[in-house]
């Protein structure tokens, strides 16, 4: 399992093809008290940048970018009904959606951790 | 120094614990008020009507057979109900109202005398158009000063606030697109826009995409420029935009947009910035609404209704909505239907029943022509005052991410940049409250870290923009230093500090028996 990071504050943890993907603890921060979580279905097609969630806080609301290429497998239900898991664990149990990868070498232009730590500490 | 001293707060006085409170729950002329299903009895009415007669059901069992469970009031207990409530208000009247994109400027009265004379208040929409023609002849003198003022062709008067008007605006760039039989997928629209703006290309129909801002606050000319193609309907821009700065690159965006074939729509929220010294149609705009309850004063913010009528281009002049008024001699027509021989019959549609809110037409023709060129011209410099004067006075407390660039137009923009460790706008924003101050817009554009938003608008004094300033560098100061009192602000306020984020989280949004609402916990 590999864990990749995008300059919009998704995580993307990799297993192979298939992949779990939610907003990392910075962007939670920036956010505040997240009230309302709307993650796509199973079966949902999403293309690499292109809308893929949306995340509403008491301050906004915004989009959740698609990290990769893929067919959604899985959204996170427990968000439904309890949204502030993503302030709580966003890179555990707040995850937002499972996919399955159509072409893996989209990866390549991610970031890893330590390159992500280094974005958000010169922002 | 103190401001406020004089206290007419009721603030607990020193030595009275505030467990003591009174009875009633009230303090002296601070009224407390129940909810409305909370007081009455359910019975009672304020006229007698006569027991109704048995009915033969027809309803097959279907009938409501428990209370309709509706507040029983009488009519000094609803008018003290409703008055208390207002108390609670705050309003133009009352005093500074800084929520910043929203122009919250006094309302004049003669506005409201003109309103309130019988031929236009006590008129029908379809009463016979011979008894109505000075009100038609308003509509149309209206119509011909927003089209002067703004240097187009043509305006769609019935749109029935800003964002109608927008929607109104971006149908007419669609049906001219598809009159020329290039339908288009995309509208861009800038990062700082208002929300309504990518939520109305986005209810039309169309894909929307971001355009980053420079460093400066302003559109990214160069990305915007990248982007434009042969997908692109139009692009949707403020001006001033949100940051209360001025498009300065808007002849060549709007040349640029023209050339790749599609066009620019302006949010003319902020017009009142620019209004007697810019003309947008020069600056090569096809379409932009006006906030009458913004820019011509009429009311808001509650006291409504909004009126957006929107001016167009020569290009997108044809597609105008229906109803709309024309002269012929002496006469006025409310022109309804179009014919291709007759009036082109390239209208897209109709976007409200009737011709629109008569009641603001009446009202902005009054703020024009009372204030006449000259004025206008001086109420937008005065708004442009006014902001910078806040700007300047406060700049050295609140971190403005603009200030250097320049002046501001008509609003002052701060960020939450400085503040102590764990103090946020919110924290100042609640704080205000206490000071006797609608706070201003929070946390928008979304471009500035925990912007502060502020628009002053040029109807307020020099002394009450003292006295605002006053306070907000007493609250800004506060949350430098770290005051914890701040967290819990408002103190004063007849509720403290509501939880927000479970507001949103668990709605209640209907009111509910008492046990029911226990049982929902």
């Amino acid at each position: 399992m590999t864990r990749y990071f995008t300059d919009e504050h998704e995580w993307i943890d990799v297993d192979g093809t298939s992949a779990t993907v939610g907003i990392t603890d910075y962007a939670q921060g920036q956010l505040g008290d997240i009230v309302f979580v709307e993650v796509p279905t199973a079966g949902t097609q999403v293309k690499k940048g292109g809308d893929a969630a949306v995340v509403e806080s008491v301050k906004a609301a915004s989009d959740v970018y698609a990290p990769v290429s893929g067919t959604v497998t899985e959204g996170n239900g427990a968000l439904d009904g309890d949204p502030a898991l993503v302030n709580s664990d966003p890179e555990g149990d707040g995850w937002f959606f499972k996919l399955t990868l159509s072409d893996p070498s989209e990866l390549d232009g991610l970031m890893d951790e330590a390159a992500y730590k280094a974005y958000v500490n010169g922002l | 120094m103190t401001i406020n001293a004089s206290g007419w707060r009721p603030e607990v006085g020193a030595g009275v614990a505030e467990s003591a409170g009174t009875y009633t729950g009230n303090r002296a002329l601070m009224l407390e008020e129940a909810l409305i299903f909370e007081i009455g009895d359910g019975e009672t009415t304020g006229v007698d009507i006569a027991a109704p007669s048995a009915v033969k059901s027809r309803l097959a069992g279907l009938e409501r057979n428990r209370p309709i469970g509706i507040p029983g009031l009488s009519e000094p207990e609803t008018v003290r109900h409703y008055t208390r409530l207002s108390r609670q208000n705050y309003a133009i009247d009352l005093g500074l109202f800084p929520l910043g994109s929203c122009t919250m400027k006094h309302n004049p009265r003669l506005n409201e005398k003109i309103a309130r004379m019988k031929g236009f208040a006590d008129i029908h929409p379809l009463a016979p158009r011979e008894t109505v023609q000075g009100a038609l002849a308003v509509i149309h003198e209206l119509a011909h000063w927003l089209v002067t003022l703004t240097g187009m062709k043509a305006v769609a008067m019935s749109p029935k606030a800003g964002a109608h008007g927008e929607l109104c605006g971006i149908l007419a760039i669609r049906a001219a697109l598809e009159a020329r039989g290039d339908a288009r997928s995309t509208i861009l629209v800038p990062e700082s826009a208002h929300g309504t703006n990518p939520a109305t290309a986005a209810f039309a129909g169309y894909a929307v995409e971001n355009i980053p801002a420079t460093a400066e606050g302003r559109v990214d000319l160069a990305a915007l420029t990248a982007r434009l193609g042969p997908d692109v309907a139009g692009v949707m821009i403020t001006n001033p935009n949100t940051c209360g700065l001025f498009e300065r690159d808007m002849k060549a965006l709007s040349a640029a947009v023209h050339a790749a074939g599609a066009f620019v729509y302006c949010d003319g929220a902020n017009f009142n910035a620019i209004v007697g010294r810019v003309r947008p149609g020069d600056l090569g705009i096809d379409a932009m609404h006006i906030n009458l309850h913004k820019t011509f004063s009429t009311p808001h913010g509650g006291g409504g209704p909004g009126s957006g009528p929107v001016v167009l281009s020569e290009a997108l002049a044809p597609f105008a909505p229906l109803p709309y008024v024309e002269r012929q001699g002496d006469t006025f027509l409310l022109i309804e239907e179009e014919t291709v021989d007759e009036r082109q019959g390239k209208a897209f549609g109709r976007m409200t029943a009737f011709h629109g809110q008569m009641g603001m037409y009446t009202r902005a023709l009054a703020y024009i022509l009372s204030h006449g060129a000259d004025g206008l011209r001086q109420v937008a410099e005065d708004a442009v005052l006014n902001a910078n004067y806040v700007l300047r006075s406060l700049d050295d407390v609140l971190d403005a991410p603009f200030g250097q660039t320049g002046p501001c137009m008509h609003e002052a923009l701060f960020s939450d940049g400085g503040l102590a460790e764990g103090f946020t706008t919110l924290d100042i924003a609640k704080a205000l409250i206490d000071e006797g101050y609608h706070p201003m817009t929070m946390y928008f554009p979304l471009v500035v870290h925990g912007a502060m938003l502020i628009e002053p608008t040029e109807t307020e004094s020099k002394a009450t923009l003292d006295q605002f300033i006053g306070a907000l560098r007493s609250v800004a100061m506060r949350a430098k230093q770290g005051d914890p009192l701040l967290k819990s602000a408002p103190h004063y306020a007849p509720r403290r500090r509501l939880d927000e984020t479970l507001a949103a989280r668990k709605p209640v949004l209907v009111w509910k028996e008492p046990e029911e609402a226990v049982a929902a916990e």
